[in-house]
């Protein structure tokens, strides 16, 4: 056998197969309340086989809850480096604004979600705002940090080649400070994205929106735990999928 | 007046629980097209006096006058090619050239300055890697880009930083033949600073040597007799050849042995004369 199967094959499923047994042995053990995989299973298969289907507002497939979430997380996603961006190059250009806001911006950064949340229902009076302002507040951060940085560490070499061409202020901003910073900024988004999918179940959840988070939540009040399970694993699977190709980008910057 | 005029400059840098005084009272002049060499040991503040003449950071003492005006600021009249290249990664190596020529002619036609940039990437036999990234060039390609860059600058006076420091002992020779024959069709004012006493006897009209820092100066510069154009084969046999080389030799050994007691370790032992 190759060792390139051996290492990208085998030994992850190694991996997953013990989770799977662990979880077996769990739920046939101390947590009975707990479905079993194969249990999950029966109980989910029509929402994974049939991701489309819609009978009411929160029984529908997979695919279809996951797609609504995907929506909003891809409009917080975006207002958050619609935001984030511009106050990164504005920290890392100005030692000014640094001077202003660089103690907001270090005070904001842990606030949790479950705080935001309950302020954005009150701000915006509907759930679905709400829900798209809690993303886009918790995760632009790593994009303004990441954005600051990118910026305080261009090389003096760049800059100077700037300086002796006598280069103007936004010229020097368009042809050397963005794109030295570029992949700094992609790291940013590509960590903005996991905290925005991150964000999205706990907010879905306290708003009742349809979507994955929402359906997880609905489900556990109705004792459907199989569905706790299934949600889980959608979350995780999309979140891998996301990282992988925000990484494909980030990767395609970092060329230079 | 000459063209290019140093008078005291001085440089000190600061640091902890002090000043290391690196530059004490530099004075050099240059005539106009004319092709002058600094050299001195690592260390000693070439890169530091190169910094101060493009105007990138300011003396603590001393003039700098160009043609007359005096130097303040970073301007393309002063083009720079820098020792670690300094090539933006994200252009390719005539877009690296073509940002120089867009800079300096912004009222120039496009066609017109896309004609310069092919011409100068010509003159540094770059054409067919023209589309490159520097990632993808070798060391010398990249610096041969810098050297368009600089001449991009069209500028009164083309500083060169140690232009061939980092490169093998082949390529360095090639380079510096290609740069002897790009001088030779251009003939632009050229200080060049390097460590290398054979590159800088090969390349110049005059060369100051350096004394090892801190508080470097400059001694008095040295004429090198040999005709233009010069070729690199037999040159080391003829007198002002050897004249020239054993006239720095001796000027940067005896700085060298100057300093070495208060470093504490001669490098060299030699009798001391008696103190009277």
């Amino acid at each position: 056998m190759r060792i390139d199967t051996y290492q990208k094959v085998i030994l992850p499923l190694v991996g997953a197969v013990s989770v799977l047994v662990l979880w077996a042995l769990v739920s046939a053990t101390f947590a009975p309340d707990l479905p079993s995989p194969l249990r999950t299973w029966q109980e989910s298969r029509r929402y994974v086989l049939d991701p489309f289907f819609k009978e009411g507002e929160m029984n529908q497939g997979m695919g279809r809850l996951a797609f609504y979430s995907l929506v909003r997380v891809g409009k917080g996603f975006a207002l958050a480096l619609a935001i984030g961006t511009p106050i990164g190059f504005l920290l890392g250009l100005s030692r000014r604004f640094h001077q202003s806001f660089d103690p907001i911006v270090q005070f904001m950064r842990p606030i949790s979600p479950l705080a935001w949340l309950p302020l954005g229902l009150v701000i915006f009076q509907k759930s679905e705002p709400a829900a798209i302002f809690t993303i886009a507040l918790c995760a632009m951060w790593p994009t303004v940090i990441n954005t600051a940085v990118g910026v305080r560490s261009i090389s003096q070499d760049y800059l100077n080649v700037g300086r002796v061409l006598k280069l103007s202020r936004t010229t020097t901003l368009r042809r050397i400070v963005i794109p030295a910073t570029l992949p700094y900024v992609f790291t940013g988004y590509r960590l903005s994205l996991g905290l925005a999918w991150l964000v999205i179940v706990a907010s879905e959840m306290l708003t009742g929106t349809p979507g994955v988070g929402g359906f997880l939540w609905q489900e556990y009040n109705s004792l459907v735990y199989s569905h706790i399970i299934l949600s889980v694993l959608t979350i995780g699977a999309i979140g891998f999928v996301l990282d992988r190709l925000m990484g494909l980008v980030e990767a395609r910057v970092r060329i230079n | 007046m000459a063209y290019l005029e140093v008078r005291g400059l001085r440089k000190s840098y600061r640091v902890r629980g002090g000043a290391t005084p690196v530059l004490g009272g530099i004075d050099l002049t240059l005539d106009e097209g004319e092709f002058v060499a600094v050299v001195g040991y690592s260390g000693s503040g070439k890169t530091t006096l190169v910094s101060l003449i493009a105007g990138l950071i300011a003396p603590d003492a001393g003039e700098i006058r160009l043609d007359g005006a005096p130097v303040r600021e970073p301007g393309p009249e002063r083009g720079i090619v820098f020792q670690q290249y300094s090539l933006l990664p994200w252009l390719s190596a005539r877009a690296n050239v073509a940002l120089a020529v867009d800079a300096v002619n912004p009222t120039l036609p496009a066609a017109e300055r896309r004609r310069l940039t092919d011409e100068l990437i010509a003159l540094v036999n770059l054409t067919p890697a023209a589309w490159k990234r520097p990632r993808e060039l070798s060391g010398g390609m990249r610096q041969r880009v810098a050297v368009a860059r600089g001449l991009a600058m069209q500028p009164k006076l083309l500083l060169m930083d140690e232009p061939f420091s980092a490169l093998d002992a082949l390529t360095r020779a090639a380079l510096q033949d290609e740069l002897l024959r790009i001088w030779g069709e251009r003939r632009t004012t050229v200080m060049l600073i390097t460590n290398d006493v054979d590159e800088a006897i090969l390349l110049a009209d005059r060369i100051y040597p350096m004394t090892p820092g801190p508080d470097a100066v400059l001694g008095p510069a040295i004429e090198v007799g040999l005709p233009r154009p010069r070729q690199r084969r037999h040159m080391s046999l003829e007198p002002a050849y050897q004249k020239a080389r054993q006239a720095l030799v001796e000027f940067l050994r005896a700085g060298r042995n100057r300093l070495a007691p208060t470093a504490g370790h001669p490098r060299e032992t030699r009798p001391r004369a008696p103190i009277p």
